[in-house]
C-alpha cells in the first residue's frame, strides 16, 4: 500500500513539475474536462484518474504539442426513433476538435441541445409508454464524417424514462473521432416491473458525458520497486491494534459460559439443599423422608 | 472449547494451505482419470512387414500424426503430433530404416528412426511459390548411390540425401510456371512432368546427380484437360479431356512426349454420366468411375486402351501391391446390403481372384473410405492378404481371413463438441445372492485395506489392493451415483458421429453415425456444429430418457441448410431428424422448458429470422408470456461489429409460420477499422451458479459482485498486430478489452494494454474475467484479471437496514439500471503460451476455483483462481493473510504437481470443458484434442466426503472397541459402587 502511495505521489510531482515547465495550460486542464449540460455526472470522477504509470508519459507529450494543437467547432446529430419507426432529428451535439500535430483529434467540451418533442412526437412517446416499447436512438460513429462506418444505435425502454420531465444519461465512448458506442438510459434507476407513468412536462433533462479508454495496469515489476519497496516496509508491517475482544473472544465466550453455568448451578444450590425446608416445593415435602435413602446415594454419586 | 475452535481453525488453515498445492500420489493415477491416444483419419498407410519380428504399420493422418502401429493389435508403438498448420502431404520409407514425411506444403522434410520413431533429421526446404507437393523416394537404387529423396515444394525441385538431410542439389521451376504433377526416374536421369495452364504439357529431363537440365520438351494437347494427371507406368499418364468424353494417353518415352486420344464411347458402348479417373496407382490400368460403376482400363504398350472388367457398386479401390517379381495385386470393395466383399486380384491376370471374402462390418461405421492391403505368406505357402480400412466415420480397421483383427475409434480424435448426461436412476430390486456376494467382497475389500493401512500387507495383497482400486465396479456401472461422477459424455466428432463415453473408464456406451450428417446427394459436404441437451427429465426421470440436439449444416458456408437430429441419450437411437428449410447463424438455448422439459431453443438464421423450437403450441405459449424479456446478441468480427437484437413480432411472408419471428436491433457498438480488430470474446457460461454475491474485505467491508448473466467479453487488437507475435512493433500493438452488458449496449468497463498482442485466449465466471496475451515490450506472456463490482448495492452494509428492511437486496434488477460499478484488476506475467483456458465448475458454486490452463506442451495446468487476485499486495497484513491474500509477485508460479493430466499429455488440446458434479467439492473435467483425457479435481480438496480408499473396517472396529470398553467400564463401576454400598 505504502509502495503504491508512494509511486503516486512521485508520479504526480513529477506531473506538477512538468505542469509548472511551460506558461500557458489552460486549455490542457480543459481538456480533461467536457461540456455537462444539466449537472455533472458522478462518473466523470472515475474516468479522470489516470493510473500514475501513464502519467508521466502522457504530460511529456501533451507539452510537446500543446501549442501545435489547433482547434475547431464540429457538430453531429443525435437522431431517435418511436418503437420501429424511422430515426428522425432529435438534437445536436457541438463540441471542439481538437487536432495534435502528430495527428491525433480528440474531442473537448461537448454540448448537447435537444430540440423540443412535437405534438406529434408527444402522441407517439404517450404509445410507446402504453406499449413499454424501445426509445431507439442514434449517432453517427464517426463525428468527422457522418455517418462513418455505420450508425451507432442505443435503446431504452421508453419507460424508464419518464421522471418530472424526460432525464436522459448519455454515456459516448471516443476513440479520436470515432463514436463506439454510446449507453442511453435513465440517470437512475429503472425499477422492474415498469409501471406506465406519463412525464410532467415534455422536455428532457439530459446529461452527457464523454469516455475515453483507460490504460491497463502493468504487469508489477519488482527489479524497479525493490528500493521504493523497502522504504515503504515500516509504516506497512505495523499491525493492526485489534480491540481486546476481537482478539481474545474465543476465549471469553466460553468463559462466559462456565460462568453462567456456575451462577445457574449457584442458584440451584440453595433451592436443593434445603430439600426439605420450607422454600421447597409442597409436593416435595411429603415423600423426602421416605426417599432420604437414595436420594443421599445419587448425591454421592454426583 | 476454546481449544477446540483453536483446532478447528488451525486445521482449516492447514487444510486451505495445502489445497494451493493440489496433487495425488503415484499410486492414484487411473483411479479418478483416464487416457485415451488417438491418431486421427489415415491418409497414407505403409506397411513395414518385410523383416521378421515386430510388424506395423505407418500412417499419417488428417490430424497430423505420424504414427507407427502394432499390426497384431492396433496398439500405437510410437506416434508424434505435428503442429496444426504442419499438414502431411507425403510418407514414406527410405533406407529400409527411415519413415520420411513431407510437411507444411512441401517444406519441412523430416526423417523419422523405423522402430522407435526418434526424429533422425529435420530438413527445412526453401522456395518462393505455393505448389502441390511431391514425395518421391525412388526404389531399387544401387547400393553404392547415395540415396536420393526428391522433393517437389514451393516451385522447387530438391534432391535430398536420405542419410542425414542434406539438400545436394535444387532447381528453380518457380520461374517456369508449370504445374509440376509427377516425378519420374528411369536410370540415371530425372524427368518432372506437368501442365502449364491446363493443355500445355511439359516434360524436363534433369541429370539425377547434379539436377543440370538435359532436355525439356512440351507438347500442346488438342483441348483443356479435365482433373489431375495420373501415372499409369514410369512414363505413361492418362488424363481426361475438358468435357470428359475423351481419354488422353501420354507417353514420355527418352523424354520425347507422344500423345493418343480415345473417346470414352468407343471403350464403353452405353456410358453416361460424368466420367472421373480415380486416383488409385495400378501398373499399366486405371481406373474410371461413371456413376457408381467401375471400369478397369488397360494401357497397352503401343498406348491403346482396352477395357478389362466393370465392377458394379465398388466402394473403394486400392493401390497395386507387388507382391513378387512381375506380379502385382490390388483389392476392391463392393457394399452389399448388410456385408461388404473384399476382393484381392491379380493385376495381370484378371480371371481369377487371389482372394475374395466377405465381413460383417458394424453399419454404423458407415461406408469404407479408403483401403489399403498388405501381403503375407500363410503356413502353406500361398500368399494371403490383409487389408487395412479407413471408415466413414474416420475408424480404422484391420481385416484379415475375413474377420476383423482389431479396431480404432479414431474418430474421437476430432471432437468438435461435447455435452454431458445424466445416467438412468438405479432401479429397486437387487438379488439376496448379489448383496451377499457383494457384501463378502465388499469385507475383503476393506481387510485388504485395512492390512495395507497396518503396513502388514504382503507384496501380493499390495498387488490385489492397486488391481482392486483401479477395477473399482463402482464407478463404471450404468447407473447414476450419489456423488454424480458418474455421467455420459457425449461428444460429436467431425465424421458426423455421436460417441457416448462413460466418464467412469472412458469406454464407449453407444455410438451413432448420424445419417443427417452423411454424404448424400441432398448434402454435399455436411459439417456437424453443436450438440445441446434437449430434454433432460427430473420429473419423469425413471421413466424417460433424456435426448439432445445435434445441430449441423450442409457445407462450409452460412447460407447451407441446416439439419437437426435428436438422440436418445441412454440408447443412443435417433429419435427423429429435421431438415430445416432454413440456415442456421446462431443456436440460442433458451432459459424455460415445456411440460415434458424439452429445452426451447432459438434459431437465428442469416435473413434475418429468429425460429422457435420445438416447434409446439405450448411453446409458443411459453415464449410469448417471456416474449419481451428474450435478449441476444451477435458479433460480427470481420466487420466489427457488436449488435443486440430482440424480438419484435411474428414473420411477415407469405407463408405463416407462428413460430418465426422477425427482430430488430437495439443496439450497436462499432469499433473503429483503423485502430481495433475484434480477436477473441467469451461470455459466462449458462449453468454457472454463483453462490455469494458479496465479498467481505479484511476490513469488515463489504463489496458486491456484478453477476450478471448478460456480459460479455471482447478483446480488439490493432490491425497491424493481429498477424504473428514479432511482426509488430510495441509502439504500432495495443490490445483493447471491453465489458459489455449485452442487453443494452453499455460499455461497462474500457481498456488498453499498449504494446500487446493476441492471441488472447478468455475465460469469463461470477464477476471475473481473465484473460493471456503477449506482451511485446516485456517479451512475455501476460495474464490480466478484471473483477467487476456494484457499486449501486454498496451501501447494504448496515445490519440496522437488513432489521429494518431498508436494503434493495431483493428488489428486482434490471438490466436499465444505470449501473454504478467499480472494476479492480491487475496483470501477471505467464511464463507459458496458452491453447485453452477454462475454470471448473462446482454444484453450488461456494468451493474455490481454480483456472484449467491447456498449455502449449498439451497439458491441463490447475492455477488457483486466487493468484489472479487484483488485491494481492506486495506484503499483505496479518489480517489479509488469514483471508487468503498470496503476496504480489510478477509472475505466476507454475507448480508441477498441479498439472492434473500428471505424466500424461492430451497431444493436439484443443478445449477442456468442466461438469461440476453432485459432490459440491467435485468439479469433472474433460480435455480433448487428438487424445481425450477425463479426471475428477477438487480445488479445495474433498472437504465434503471421505477419500475412496477411507478404512471403514478401521472406523467399524474402532466404534466396537469403544462400545466394548464402555460395557465393560461400566460393570466394573457396577460393581465397584456395590462394593461400596456394602461397606
Amino acid at each position: 500500500m505504502g509502495v503504491l502511495l508512494l509511486r503516486w505521489v512521485l508520479a504526480v510531482t513529477l506531473l506538477l513539475t512538468c505542469v509548472l515547465g511551460f506558461k500557458s495550460d489552460e486549455l490542457l486542464l480543459d481538456d480533461e474536462e467536457f461540456g455537462i449540460e444539466g449537472g455533472r455526472s458522478s462518473s466523470f470522477h472515475s474516468d479522470s484518474h489516470q493510473p500514475s504509470t501513464a502519467a508521466t508519459s502522457t504530460s511529456t507529450s501533451r507539452k510537446r504539442f500543446s501549442e501545435s494543437a489547433s482547434d475547431s467547432k464540429i457538430q453531429f446529430t443525435l437522431q431517435h426513433a418511436f418503437g420501429d419507426s424511422d430515426f428522425s432529428d432529435a438534437g445536436n451535439f457541438s463540441a471542439r476538435l481538437k487536432t495534435w500535430s502528430h495527428g491525433g483529434q480528440t474531442l473537448t467540451k461537448l454540448r448537447f441541445k435537444r430540440d423540443p418533442l412535437t405534438e406529434v412526437e408527444q402522441k407517439i412517446f404517450k404509445e410507446l409508454l402504453r406499449g413499454d416499447d424501445f426509445y431507439r436512438i442514434r449517432l453517427p460513429s464517426n463525428v468527422l464524417s457522418p455517418p462513418g462506418r455505420e450508425y451507432i444505435i442505443s435503446s431504452v425502454k421508453a419507460r424508464c424514462l419518464p421522471g418530472d420531465g424526460l432525464e436522459e444519461h448519455f454515456v459516448i465512448h471516443m476513440e479520436g473521432v470515432n463514436v463506439l458506442a454510446v449507453n442511453y438510459g435513465a440517470p437512475g434507476a429503472c425499477a422492474y416491473p415498469r409501471q406506465l407513468k406519463f412525464p410532467g412536462k415534455w422536455s428532457f433533462k439530459s446529461h452527457t458525458v464523454l469516455k475515453n479508454s483507460e490504460q491497463a495496469p502493468r504487469a508489477p515489476i519488482f527489479a524497479e520497486d525493490a528500493l521504493g519497496g523497502e522504504e515503504g516496509d515500516g509504516e506497512a508491517v505495523k499491525p493492526i491494534e485489534r480491540s481486546f475482544w476481537a482478539k481474545y473472544w474465543m476465549y471469553l465466550i466460553p468463559l462466559g459460559l462456565i460462568v453462567m453455568n456456575a451462577v445457574t448451578q449457584a442458584m440451584n444450590m440453595p433451592d436443593e439443599q434445603p430439600g426439605g425446608q420450607p422454600g421447597a416445593p409442597a409436593q416435595q415435602q411429603p415423600g423426602s423422608a421416605v426417599q432420604r435413602g437414595p436420594s443421599s446415594g445419587a448425591v454421592r454419586r454426583r | 472449547m476454546a481449544m477446540a475452535i483453536r483446532v478447528f481453525l488451525i486445521l482449516l488453515l492447514f487444510l486451505s494451505s495445502t489445497n494451493l498445492g493440489y496433487s495425488l500420489y503415484e499410486d492414484q493415477v487411473g483411479l479418478m482419470d483416464w487416457h485415451q491416444q488417438y491418431i486421427g483419419k489415415v491418409k497414407h498407410a505403409l506397411f513395414h512387414t518385410q523383416k521378421t519380428g515386430r510388424k506395423r504399420v505407418l500412417v499419417s493422418t488428417e490430424e497430423n500424426v505420424v504414427a507407427s502401429l502394432d499390426l497384431r493389435h492396433g496398439e500405437i508403438f510410437w506416434r508424434h503430433v505435428l503442429g496444426t498448420d504442419d499438414v502431411v502431404d507425403g510418407l514414406d520409407i527410405a533406407l529400409g530404416k527411415y519413415v520420411i514425411t513431407l510437411s507444411s506444403d512441401g517444406s519441412i522434410l523430416r526423417a523419422w528412426n523405423l522402430p522407435d520413431g526418434q526424429m533422425v533429421w529435420e530438413s527445412s526446404l526453401q522456395g518462393s511459390k505455393a505448389s502441390k507437393s511431391i514425395l518421391y523416394v525412388p526404389k531399387n537404387l544401387k547400393a553404392d548411390k547415395d540415396d536420393l529423396i526428391l522433393v517437389f515444394g514451393k516451385g522447387y525441385l530438391h534432391a535430398v540425401s536420405g542419410i542425414d538431410g542434406e539438400v545436394l542439389w535444387k532447381k528453380d521451376f518457380a520461374g517456369e510456371s508449370i504445374e509440376v504433377t509427377h516425378i519420374i526416374q528411369s536410370a540415371d536421369k530425372i524427368y518432372v512432368a506437368g501442365f502449364f495452364g491446363s493443355s500445355k504439357f511439359y516434360v524436363y529431363g534433369l541429370n539425377a546427380d547434379n539436377g543440370e537440365l538435359l532436355k525439356n520438351d512440351h507438347t500442346v494437347l488438342p483441348s483443356d484437360t479435365f482433373g489431375e494427371l495420373l501415372s499409369v507406368s514410369g512414363d505413361k499418364f492418362v488424363v481426361l479431356d475438358k468435357i470428359r468424353s475423351k481419354i488422353f494417353t501420354i507417353n514420355i518415352k527418352n523424354g520425347e512426349i507422344r500423345y493418343k486420344q480415345k473417346p470414352i464411347s468407343d471403350l464403353i458402348k452405353d456410358s453416361s454420366g460424368q466420367a472421373v479417373i480415380l486416383p488409385t496407382r495400378l501398373p499399366e490400368l486405371f481406373a474410371l468411375r461413371i456413376d457408381s460403376h467401375v471400369f478397369i482400363i488397360k494401357v497397352t504398350n503401343e498406348d491403346d486402351l482396352v477395357l478389362v472388367d466393370k465392377i458394379n457398386n465398388a466402394a473403394s479401390l486400392s493401390d497395386a501391391l507387388s507382391i513378387s517379381e512381375g506380379q502385382h495385386a490390388f483389392a476392391f470393395i463392393q457394399h452389399e446390403s448388410s456385408s461388404i466383399h473384399l476382393f484381392v486380384k491379380d493385376v495381370n491376370d484378371w480371371s481369377g481372384d487371389l482372394l475374395k471374402e466377405s465381413i460383417i462390418i458394424d453399419h454404423q461405421r458407415g461406408n469404407i473410405d479408403k483401403i489399403f492391403i498388405n501381403n503375407y505368406v500363410r503356413t502353406d505357402r500361398s500368399y494371403g492378404f490383409r487389408a487395412l480400412m479407413v471408415m466413414e466415420d474416420h475408424s480404422l480397421l484391420l481385416v484379415q481371413q475375413g474377420e476383423i483383427v482389431w479396431s480404432r475409434e479414431d474418430g474421437l480424435a476430432s471432437v468438435v463438441d461435447v455435452t454431458t448426461s445424466e445416467l438412468p436412476v438405479e432401479k429397486e430390486g437387487v438379488s439376496v445372492a448379489k448383496v451377499e456376494q457383494n457384501l463378502f467382497e465388499w469385507l475383503k475389500g476393506h481387510v485388504l485395506k485395512l492390512k495395507g493401512t497396518l503396513m502388514i500387507a504382503s507384496p501380493e495383497d499390495v498387488v490385489a489392493i492397486q488391481a482392486m482400486r483401479l477395477r473399482s465396479s463402482e464407478k463404471s456401472k450404468m447407473t447414476r451415483d450419489h456423488n454424480g461422477f458418474r455421467k455420459l459424455l457425449i461428444v460429436l466428432t467431425r465424421a458426423g458421429k455421436v460417441f457416448a463415453l462413460h466418464t467412469g473408464d472412458g469406454r464407449v456406451v453407444w455410438s451413432i453415425l448420424l445419417h443427417t450428417l452423411r454424404k448424400t446427394e441432398v448434402c454435399e459436404h455436411p459439417v456437424g456444429l453443436n450438440i445441446y441437451q434437449w430434454q433432460v427429465p427430473h420429473h419423469h426421470a425413471l421413466d424417460e430418457n433424456p435426448s439432445i440436439l445435434v445441430v449441423g449444416r450442409c457445407g462450409p458456408s452460412l447460407a447451407a441448410p441446416a439439419v437437426f437430429s435428436f438422440v436418445d441419450a441412454y440408447t443412443g437411437k435417433e429419435l427423429k431428424f429435421l431438415r430445416l428449410p432454413h440456415t442456421i447463424a446462431q443456436v440460442i438455448p433458451l432459459p424455460y422448458t415445456d411440460s415434458t422439459e424439452q429445452r426451447l431453443h432459438l434459431i437465428i438464421d442469416i435473413n434475418q429470422r429468429a425460429y422457435l423450437y420445438p416447434r409446439t403450441p405450448e411453446a409458443i405459449d411459453i415464449l410469448q408470456r417471456e416474449f419481451s424479456n428474450v435478449y441476444w446478441y451477435s458479433v460480427e468480427a470481420d466487420n466489427g461489429v457488436v449488435r443486440g437484437h430482440a424480438l419484435k413480432s411474428n414473420c411477415i411472408q407469405k407463408v405463416v409460420d407462428e413460430y418465426c419471428f422477425d427482430f430488430r436491433d437495439l443496439w450497436s457498438i462499432v469499433f473503429p477499422s483503423e485502430s481495433e480488430k475484434i480477436i477473441a470474446t467469451a461470455t459466462r457460461k449458462s449453468n454457472e451458479v454463483v453462490h455469494t454475491q458479496a465479498k467481505v474485505m479484511t476490513d469488515y467491508d463489504v463489496m458486491y459482485k456484478y453477476v450478471s448473466k448478460n456480459i460479455l467479453f471482447v478483446a480488439n487488437a490493432a490491425p497491424k498486430a493481429r498477424g504473428e507475435i514479432g511482426t509488430a512493433t510495441p509502439e504500432e500493438a495495443w490490445l483493447v478489452i471491453y465489458i459489455i452488458d449485452t442487453v443494452t449496449g453499455r460499455i461497462l468497463h474500457r481498456m488498453t494494454h499498449h504494446g500487446c498482442q493476441g492471441p488472447v485466449h478468455a475465460v469469463f465466471s461470477e464477476n471475473w474475467v481473465v484473460y493471456h496475451y503477449f506482451n511485446l515490450r516485456a517479451h512475455r506472456y501476460e495474464m490480466s484479471v478484471v473483477e467487476v463490482y456494484d457499486q449501486s448495492r454498496a451501501d447494504n452494509k448496515d445490519v440496522w437496514k437488513f432489521v429494518l428492511g431498508k436494503h434493495n437486496l431483493t428488489s428486482p434488477m434490471s438490466s436499465y439500471y444505470r449501473p454504478e460499478i467499480t472494476t479492480k484488476s491487475q496483470s501477471y506475467f505467464f511464463t507459458h503460451s496458452v491453447k485453452a483456458i477454462e475454470v471448473t465448475l462446482t454444484a453450488k458454486g461456494i468451493t474455490s476455483k481454480q483456472l484449467l490452463i491447456g498449455t502449449i506442451g498439451d497439458q491441463v495446468l490447475a492455477l488457483d483462481k486466487r493468484f489472479l487476485d487484483p488485491r494481492r499486495t506486495l506484503n499483505p497484513s496479518q489480517a489479509e493473510k488469514e483471508e487468503g491474500i498470496i503476496p504480489l509477485t510478477d509472475s505466476l508460479p507454475i507448480i508441477s504437481q498441479s498439472y492434473i493430466t500428471h505424466s500424461l499429455k492430451v497431444e493436439g488440446l484443443r478445449g477442456i470443458v468442466t461438469v461440476p458434479a453432485k459432490l459440491e467439492s467435485t468439479s469433472l473435467v474433460f480435455a480433448y484434442g487428438v487424445d481425450l483425457f477425463f479426471t475428477q479435481i477438487a480445488p479445495s480438496r474433498t472437504y465434503d466426503s471421505l477419500t475412496e480408499d477411507f478404512s471403514y473396517a478401521l472406523l467399524l472396529l474402532t466404534i466396537v472397541a469403544l462400545v466394548a470398553a464402555i460395557f465393560v467400564t461400566w460393570v466394573l463401576s457396577e460393581r465397584k459402587d456395590l462394593q461400596e454400598k456394602w461397606r
